[in-house]
């Protein structure tokens, strides 16, 4: 089937199978190897893209139900100034240690903050609830997430 | 060695050497999802495979037909263990000195075990072509216990080996059974224990995988793999596939996690490999989630039985304690070869006493061989596990507070180097100092009021203590190898002519952070700063022989061989810098970066100038270049520890118990990198919360792995993580170049009894002494039902 979507801004048509996972779709036919698979089941939430800003399991979706659809991966968050807020702070807040969890919770993160600037912790540990970090404990993925709200609200680049 | 609160650095920032938290080098690269992990490799022309598994657990192999999978499109070749075993490799080595089917021939022995495999163009069209696989088995009895394992009319499961007439591992033994006994006999009283530490998996968030790409012109075979220890694997690649060493490269890309999973080479890998070279292309295999936790390594699984010899005062006279293994249906533990139960026979822990004996059994079952390190030093999870519940069930019985207890059988700052009663050498350790400082930051006299006051009101609290020590940085060469490789690791160092240097590790990341505290140990003895250094590991052709990282062995091992190196060179360039001063070496005074002469600080060369000099102006005695390598053979094992302290509130209605509280003081030596400790600390406190609560792989009476997923085997999320208070002591390890111990698994291995304890402290009133891991609310409820 042919579909059409818009990845990080920029516009693809693909031809793909009925029963292709827009995971794949996204690795295997644009070969966008930041958005990571880790369960098949949607239970860890490392395979998390944003489908018209919400976060997607895109292990759980065909592509073809994005025919339409504005797609952010991992690689689309970073913007011309530079990385976001988000991934300054899981950098700056030791939030990621193999990385394999890093982009979904980033991108779970981004969608909180758009919607929520201001969160609670438990807000942020909500937020991520759908996403499994084996190697952070999430304490410092939560530091992460309060570390870019404070930026965001300071309009600068500090935590 | 004495204990100090905090190590302060001794370089600049701007140097960055140890005790500085500097920014991880590696997060540029992964917060922009530019890792590179396995399945990110693709290669031109590149196959897929798939595997095809037993849906049952044991059953003898009637015959397989793949002829209608054989026609799908797309399909090269169907891998059955005939065509395996016509090329001698239906059968590899493990590394217990077992041998593990990679195809079954005879019988499959779990549900799960590999029986074929397809090769196909693409991923889809591989699962497609299994479901075309026809194959007869002949159901024989599922063994699911090791107690049923070992009953005399009992399937014999491995009837591969010749000369085996029962379903017994292993047996072992370690300490001194009479000194024991003779304690035991003269016992005031004895307290024992009977658990079970369950079967978990460490279900790193990346699954196992590989791409072999055998070059059929050449018999080159590049091979990318989920490897914790390349070097290891490529020689037992060489081994058993019998391919030439040297025209073998194992690359281990970014690794989304290992936690011991990634030690073992895994049929998969056999048979990909076996496929490339069959067919001259590159082949993929990334392993589902399910069939990462129905078939690769597990960790624990043991049932344990101990018991304490006390005095009238409350002193340990000894301890007795005996072991049956679930092995699973190869004897496949991932341990030093010397010792059948790994390093259980640390079970004495942080306490003085002389006497002990440890048994251990194992025994096979119809479930998935591993066996394991899961984030531990080779089983000291479990010897942990069972000293620090037996610590708190003996003072219970003999009506002291457990912290007491614990302080009364501490051994003593003042008897270190201390020798236990199963001959380890304990290293350094101050283990009373670490518990009250636990015991200041969570408050535990105020606390232990609370608690008596609560029960008149009839509310639950529990404080639960763990006062773990660990024995890891395997291992002196004396003592410890495995598969005959002594575990020695090692580093070389190169240092450019501008001053900058690469530093290639035999051991491996899999998100400790390698490539930034090494660096940082290079900065420390060099002064080079950390961020002008590059670390590379994982590579078996650029970087030197080593064992790889597992058992918290990186820092010990790899982190001693890269001290050691970084100072071969600075010997060499106190010469160069003695022949730019003109002036003696031993008149040179070294700081950090710097080499001046005594008494005329001006007169001055720095590190970079001698790097720049080794390479254009370098003494005429002297070889030119700054570079080196060392294997480094540690004199003795690192033992790390610390008290975690777990306050709990417990429903009684309900059996659900709530964290309030979890206070973790570590101690782990010299901290290299503190942002980093206290990261490797969180996750590990996590892990061990996870194994007290939920964390769980278990089986129905036919085998079937329940547990096969994310939504079956519990992970903790976020929501249900508690909220960690870390602290800390540093007492160095007198016998590490820097005086750092390892800190990866330290809070896995202590805090399970922890939140264990703390649970049983809340109903121990009611005269419940025990509860098995996962402590779930309906075993809660029901120890106080039947109290």
């Amino acid at each position: 089937m042919q579909i059409n979507i818009n990845v990080n801004g920029t516009d693809h048509s693909l031809d793909v199978e009925p029963r292709r996972l827009l995971v794949d779709a996204i690795r295997g036919d644009l070969g966008l190897r930041g958005t990571h698979i880790g369960c098949d089941t949607t239970s860890c939430g490392a395979c998390t893209v944003l489908v018209d800003g919400t976060p997607i399991k895109s292990c759980t979706m065909f592509a073809v139900q994005a025919d339409g659809s504005a797609v952010t991966t991992v690689e689309g968050l970073k913007g011309a100034d530079g990385l976001s807020a988000v991934q300054q702070g899981f950098s700056a807040e030791h939030g990621l240690q193999c990385g394999f969890c890093t982009p979904g919770m980033m991108l779970v993160s981004t969608a909180l903050l758009e919607e929520n600037p201001d969160p609670s912790e438990d807000d942020i540990r909500w937020a991520i609830s759908g996403n499994i970090c084996r190697c952070t404990g999430y304490v410092n993925i939560v530091k992460a997430v309060q570390w870019a709200a404070a930026a965001a609200r300071n309009g600068g680049e500090e935590g | 060695m004495q204990t100090t609160t905090h190590h302060q650095p001794t370089t600049s920032p701007e140097i960055g050497g140890v005790g500085h938290s500097i920014p991880r080098v590696e997060d540029a690269r992964f917060v922009q999802g530019a890792g590179n992990y396995l399945d990110d490799v693709n290669l031109p022309g590149m196959l897929h495979m798939a595997i095809l598994r037993s849906p049952v657990a044991h059953a003898n192999l009637v015959s397989i037909d793949s002829s209608a999978a054989m026609e799908l499109d797309g399909v090269l070749a169907v891998v059955t263990g005939e065509l395996m075993a016509a090329h001698n490799l239906a059968w590899m080595p493990t590394l217990s000195g077992d041998t593990q089917a990679v195809l079954a021939t005879d019988k499959v022995r779990y549900q799960g075990q590999e029986v074929a495999c397809v090769i196909a163009t693409d991923r889809y069209i591989a699962e497609d072509a299994l479901r075309l696989i026809d194959v007869e088995y002949e159901e024989l009895e599922p063994i699911t216990n090791p107690q049923r394992s070992l009953e005399a009319d009992a399937p014999l499961i491995r009837t591969d080996k010749e000369d085996v007439t029962d379903n017994v591992s292993f047996t072992w033994e370690a300490g001194d059974q009479a000194a024991t006994d003779a304690a035991f006999a003269r016992a005031s009283k004895v307290v024992s224990l009977e658990t079970h530490y369950p079967r978990s998996h460490p279900s790193p968030l990346e699954t196992c995988g590989i791409v072999a790409d055998v070059n059929p012109a050449t018999g080159q075979a590049t091979i990318y793999m989920t490897s914790q220890a390349p070097h290891a694997h490529r020689t037992l690649f060489a081994l058993v596939a019998g391919l030439p060493e040297q025209n073998i490269r194992i690359i281990s890309p970014d690794i989304g996690g290992g936690f011991g999973n990634k030690v073992p080479i895994y049929p998969g890998y056999v048979v990909a490999t076996a496929a490339s070279l069959l067919i001259g292309l590159p082949v993929k295999w990334v392993e589902s989630r399910t069939e990462n936790l129905i078939s690769t390594g597990f960790g624990r699984d043991y049932y344990m039985t101990g018991s304490l010899a006390l005095d009238d005062d409350g002193r340990i006279l000894g301890l007795r304690t005996d072991l049956l293994a679930d092995q699973g249906a190869f004897y496949s533990d991932a341990q030093p070869t010397k010792f059948r139960a790994g390093l259980f026979h640390i079970v004495t822990g942080s306490y003085d006493f002389a006497a002990a004996h440890v048994t251990a059994k194992g025994a096979f079952t119809n479930k998935a061989p591993g066996g394991v390190a899961y984030r531990c030093s080779f089983r000291v999870t479990e010897a942990s596990y069972l000293i620090e519940r037996l610590i708190q069930n003996a003072a219970y019985e003999i009506g002291m507070d457990p912290a007491e207890f614990r302080r009364i059988n501490f051994i003593q700052p003042d008897q270190f180097p201390y020798t236990s009663p199963t001959g380890f050498i304990y290293d350094s350790g101050d283990y009373e100092t670490a518990m009250q400082k636990a015991m200041d930051m969570v408050g535990y006299d105020e606390l232990r009021a609370e608690q008596a006051a609560a029960r008149e009101e009839g509310r639950l609290v529990g404080i639960g203590m763990a006062s773990f020590t660990e024995v890891v940085g395997a291992g002196p060469a004396h003592t410890y190898d495995i598969a005959g490789l002594k575990m020695f690791d090692s580093a070389e160092l190169r240092v450019h002519p501008t001053g900058k240097a690469i530093l290639k590790l035999g051991v491996k990341t899999q998100g400790q952070g390698h490539e930034t505290t090494f660096a940082q140990i290079v900065a420390e003895e060099l002064g080079i700063p950390a961020t002008d250094i590059a670390v590379m590991h994982g590579d078996t052709d650029n970087t030197p022989y080593g064992l790889g990282t597992y058992a918290s062995r990186s820092t010990p091992v790899g982190g001693g061989a890269t001290a050691m190196v970084a100072r071969k060179l600075r010997d060499k360039a106190r010469k160069i810098a003695a022949h730019l001063l003109e002036a003696s070496p031993e008149d040179l005074e070294w700081e950090p970066g710097k080499f001046s002469v005594a008494g005329s600080p001006d007169a001055s060369v720095t590190i970079q100038d001698i790097a720049f000099a080794a390479y254009t102006n370098h003494p005429e005695d002297e070889e030119a270049g700054l570079e080196g390598v060392h294997y480094y053979n540690p004199p003795n094992m690192t033992y790390p520890f610390g008290t975690y302290i777990v306050v709990v509130d417990l429903d009684s209605d309900t059996g659900v118990w709530t964290v309030r509280r979890m206070v973790a003081v570590d101690d782990c030596g010299v901290r290299i990198n503190p942002m980093i400790v206290d990261g490797q600390i969180h996750g590990g406190l996590t892990e061990g919360f996870a194994k007290a609560n939920m964390q769980w792989i278990t089986f129905d009476d036919d085998g079937n792995c329940i547990g096969s997923n994310f939504m079956d085997y519990l992970v903790p999320t976020a929501w249900e993580t508690p909220r960690f208070e870390l602290g800390e002591t540093v007492t160095p390890s007198p016998h590490h170049p820097i005086g750092a111990k390892g800190v990866g698994e330290s809070a896995t291995v202590g805090s399970p009894a922890a939140f264990v304890n703390a649970v049983i402290d809340a109903v121990a009133h009611l005269g419940v002494r025990n509860i098995d891991m996962p402590v779930l609310p309906d075993r809660v409820w029901k120890a106080i039902q039947n109290a």
